[in-house]
């Protein structure tokens, strides 16, 4: 018995998940500390989950600087480049969350201290899914980030649409959940592991395995339950409402962090996994590429509410990602790391600056709300163009570098089709950007916007959210390396 | 110095707006005259380009200048790579001549927002020599896509009534073309690599000697000869022009017509032709087609517009075609006539636009039926507005006729000249709407009253007109200080695509017709 023990925490390694323990005991600290705050003083709270961050965030830049790779909990978990480079993803969108949350919440008249802690909680769980090397501690992750989302989206007890997203959110999360466990299931019985190595050594040994309908039908489920929290159509009906619905900081941090940590798992799954079955799924998500690309676009042409628009253009930057996934090739691969790092610099940055422009009650999130609005509030204006020309993909710019290496990635696999697709689809989408600028300036304002208060928090957020966009857009190697470093 | 003289002149205006952005935004004089010395700066800073004997003996690229930028081992290598030669000399050269002017002209056509308009037109000169001095393919691209955005938000903010849609079209139609370019950029590179080259970045030098089968080539080609097609523009993709042109302010229209449009015709030139020379075989009677339909149908649609900034508008798209037409000749007389044509166009049709922006800045209205008779109210406005007329016309003495008729000729020599037989037509017609707008707007009796107190062109407004007349006569009457430096480079542009041409016909290219790796 004792000798159990011990050889189990012989295998057991805490260096696999430090940043993820940091982050956790912050969290329960910070729960504590709350309790004995004066209730409504959430400032002191913010900032300490932000110093929290930036140790996690030093710890890890340690761990790069390291190389090495380092494995725990009996291969549950490892801590290599790959998980490395998502963390820095996921620490990048808890900071900038963070730092525009405080004011909003006070604005809002919400001033929960969890808040904070949840964040914190969610983005181990992003950590955990990153780094996991087994089926069972991606699906912990998962529940772990899910869990904390469902909460944060519906925080606004006494707001309808809140309280819409985060029960939307709970019920198809847990049923997607469910496809998830059930794939899982599928690949063990086929596999008798739920390592991911160990399962894609095992099918390429067993070539008879690859055509076992157990196997794909077990790669589809799997595939279903990641691809519903990337938010891929045709499983992607909850984000407009989830997006709309959540407080503006959470719709931000949901559409950067926890999808590049679906992403994560899905490529880990995919490429160690399911290695062999690569001509199934590509030819899968290639299909799914285009329906989400196409239909994301499509649909954010017709809306008027900003919130919504971008929770369809987000829809529609997944489906960009798919496209480097589909591709599956080192530069492919590596696009979609620094795409998803882009990505959060661009999306939250625009999410920030519409927690700024927004009246108390999420109001004046519409086309008519901004008219005139970089006439009046210039920085914002200047802001919100250079994170929309980012999402465009115009150079230079972060958006333009991502979206240049994916699509490098799927040409040089000779998916020529996909990529012009893909930019068609880019085309598609300067309508709907391209019509924002036209209401912040081509039209005379209607309002003085003398409520938008330039918050320290909020501001020092879309410094940071430009600063990542520009040098992401015009030195892009240093980051694209470190990318590099991290394929397996 | 003069080693990064390029660098130093394209970046200049880059300075410059950032410091304008420190200049308070109530003090209009300061920020216009600060922008107006920036871009005299620049000119006087790219000056020593013209006077350098070497183009004309060489078609090497000159003042070269190289830094690695971008550098991800194993994936891709971008570099800063820039240079001109003959071709580019002049088109650089006429971007820094006309922008002083664009700015002096809109010295009081901004009624809002000068800092904002003198920012972006700043922006816009830095990308448009960007773009006419890159030797790297996706430097080029960069520049290119940055012109998009300070031009978006000059129709968008200081445009007519119709600004929104113009500038949405003019954004979206561009972006399409050249998203697709960038396919073929990157397919373009990795079958570079696959077929053995040693990229350094994305060199054109190196693509230049790429051989690839001509089926893939003509793929290829579309997709640069779309991109460049929706800029230049060639009929049936030209239809933001006139919406663009009509909305944009002054100085907005002027840069469109005399620089930007010349993207394309450039992009044509450098890029699309000398790369693909089957597939521009292969597509010549097409390309040539579109030229003569874009030269007629321009100029008929052109001769029923009410509007003078329309007509203008419509007649680039004639005048445009007749460069198209010299380029695609593939002679030294068509592409000489064509390149000097591209210079042409850019002072006449800016002149034109100068000129409308004048009178509309007195009379708020361009349509024809208000004017009449204005000859005798404002003579100067008349002698000049007649001279730079014929020019567009292409009246021997001008410059447009030097132009025309090269571009003619050279179509006429080569396989074309059944289309250079129809163009003809053009310059007929040109005379006709061109003659026909001037007569009913200046001429006859003044009828209405409120053009009764109109007064003639202020000194400033002569200030501007008086470079853009010297030119007129300059290349009008001494052509060759353009020819000469710019024929070496064509010489040897056409050389280059001839050869690869006659190889092609003699020997098929044993290359694979795709990407072959993964």
């Amino acid at each position: 018995m004792e000798n159990l023990v011990q050889t189990a925490l012989a295998n057991v390694n805490f260096s696999a998940i430090m940043p993820s323990l940091i982050l956790i005991c912050f969290g329960m600290a910070l729960l504590l500390i709350g309790v004995f705050s004066r209730r409504g003083r959430t400032t002191h709270i913010a900032w300490i989950s932000i110093i929290g961050l930036v140790i996690t965030a030093v710890y890890t830049y340690v761990d790069w600087m390291d190389a090495e790779s380092h494995f725990g909990f009996a291969g549950h978990v490892a801590q290599d480049n790959f998980a490395v480079f998502f963390n820095i993803i996921f620490l990048v969108a808890a900071v900038l969350t963070i730092l525009m949350s405080d004011d909003y919440l006070k604005r809002e008249g919400y001033p929960i201290n969890e808040y904070y802690a949840l964040i914190l909680f969610t983005t181990a769980g992003a950590m955990w899914m990153a780094s996991g090397t087994d089926l069972m501690t991606i699906f912990l992750g998962l529940e772990v980030l899910s869990i904390s989302l469902y909460v944060l989206a519906g925080l606004f007890r006494g707001d309808v649409r809140s309280n819409e997203a985060g029960l939307k959110y709970f019920l198809l999360g847990a049923f997607s959940t469910g496809f998830l466990l059930y794939g899982v299931a599928l690949l063990y019985g086929v596999a008798g592991t739920t390592n991911i190595a160990d399962i894609g050594m095992y099918l390429s040994a067993h070539k008879a395995a690859l055509g076992n309908p157990m196997t794909i039908a077990g790669m589809v489920l799997l595939s279903t339950g990641f691809l519903f929290k990337i938010g891929v159509v045709p499983f992607h009906m909850w984000t407009p409402d989830v997006y709309q619905g959540a407080p503006t900081p959470i719709t931000a941090f949901m559409s950067a962090g926890p999808k590049a940590a679906a992403i994560a798992a899905f490529l880990r799954i995919l490429l160690l996994g399911l290695g062999d079955l690569q001509a199934e799924w590509s030819m899968m998500l290639w299909v799914l590429a285009v329906l989400t690309m196409t239909v994301g676009n499509f649909v954010a042409i017709s809306q008027t509410n900003l919130k919504r628009m971008l929770a369809y253009s987000s829809i529609s930057h997944a489906g960009y990602a798919l496209v480097g996934i589909v591709a599956a090739n080192e530069i492919g691969i590596s696009g979609v790391m620094f795409y998803m790092l882009a990505y959060t610099f661009m999306n939250i940055g625009a999410f920030a600056v519409l927690v700024l422009a927004g009246k108390k009650g999420e109001e004046n999130l519409t086309l008519d709300g901004f008219a005139g609005f970089g006439y009046k509030r210039p920085f914002l204006g200047v802001a919100m163009c250079i994170f929309l020309f980012s999402l465009m993909g115009l150079p230079p710019t972060a958006g333009f570098a991502g979206k240049f290496y994916v699509f490098a990635g799927a040409i040089k696999a000779g998916y020529i089709w996909l990529a012009i697709i893909g930019v068609l689809n880019s085309a598609v989408s300067l309508y709907y950007y391209l019509r924002v600028m036209v209401y912040m300036y081509f039209r005379e304002p209607l309002e003085d916007y003398s409520w938008v208060k330039l918050h320290a928090g909020a501001v020092i957020s879309i410094v940071l959210a430009l600063l990542g966009v520009l040098y992401l857009g015009v030195l892009p190697d240093g980051v694209m390396e470190m990318a590099k470093l991290a394929f397996f | 110095m003069s080693e990064h003289l390029l660098s130093l002149m394209t970046f200049l205006p880059l300075v410059g707006m950032v410091i304008l952005l420190f200049i308070p935004r109530d003090n209009e004089p300061l920020l216009k005259s600060f922008t107006l010395i920036v871009t005299l700066v620049t000119f006087f800073v790219s000056l020593p380009l013209a006077f350098n004997d070497a183009f004309r003996t060489s078609s090497e690229m000159q003042y070269t200048e190289f830094a690695s930028w971008i550098n991800i081992g194993g994936f891709f290598q971008m570099n800063y790579n820039v240079g001109i030669d003959g071709i580019s000399l002049w088109l650089v050269l006429l971007t820094t001549f006309i922008m002083p002017i664009a700015v002096l002209s809109t010295w009081k056509a901004v009624p809002k927002g000068v800092k904002g308009f003198m920012a972006l037109l700043l922006l816009l000169e830095t990308a448009m020599l960007g773009a006419f001095i890159s030797l790297d393919l996706f430097l080029f691209y960069i520049f290119w896509e940055l012109m998009l955005i300070p031009m978006y938000f000059l129709i968008g903010i200081w445009g007519g009534k119709n600004r929104i849609y113009a500038a949405v079209k003019f954004f979206i139609y561009t972006a399409v073309g050249s998203l697709l370019m960038l396919v073929a950029i990157i397919y373009v590179y990795y079958y570079a690599i696959q077929s053995g080259l040693s990229m350094d970045g994305f060199s054109i030098a190196q693509f230049y000697m790429m051989e690839i089968p001509a089926g893939l080539q003509l793929w290829l080609f579309l997709a640069f000869a779309f991109s460049f097609a929706i800029k230049v523009p060639m009929f049936p993709l030209h239809t933001w022009l006139p919406d663009a042109h009509t909305e944009a302010p002054t100085a907005g229209s002027v840069i469109l017509a005399a620089i930007l449009l010349k993207m394309g015709t450039y992009g044509f030139v450098r890029f699309a032709i000398p790369l693909f020379p089957e597939a521009l075989q292969t597509c010549m009677p097409y390309l040539a087609t579109l030229c003569v339909v874009g030269i007629i149908y321009g100029s008929l649609v052109a001769m029923v517009q009410s509007d003078v900034k329309k007509l203008v508008a419509y007649s680039s798209v004639a005048h445009l075609g007749f460069v198209m037409l010299g380029v695609f000749a593939l002679n030294l007389q068509g592409m000489a006539g064509g390149l000097i044509q591209m210079i042409n166009h850019g002072i006449s049709t800016g002149a034109l636009f100068l000129i409308v922006g004048f009178i509309y800045e007195r009379r708020h209205t361009r349509e024809i039926s208000e004017f009449g008779g204005l000859a005798k109210r404002m003579p100067i406005l008349t002698t000049i507005f007649m001279i730079i007329t014929f020019s567009s016309i292409g009246l021997p003495g001008t410059n447009g006729f030097v132009g025309e008729f090269l571009a003619i000729m050279g179509a006429f020599e080569s396989g074309l000249r059944w289309y250079a037989v129809v163009a003809t037509l053009g310059v007929i017609l040109a005379a006709v709407y061109m003659l026909w707008m001037f007569q009913r707007v200046m001429f006859g009796e003044l009828t209405n009253p409120k053009n009764a107190e109109l007064k003639d062109l202020s000194a400033r407004e002569i200030v501007i007109m008086i470079p853009l007349l010297i030119f007129v006569f300059w290349i009008g009457i001494f052509p060759n200080t353009f020819f000469d430096k710019m024929n070496p480079s064509l010489e040897n542009l056409i050389d280059q695509v001839k050869g690869k041409q006659q190889v092609a016909m003699v020997q098929h290219v044993d290359a694979p017709e795709h990407l072959e790796f993964k």
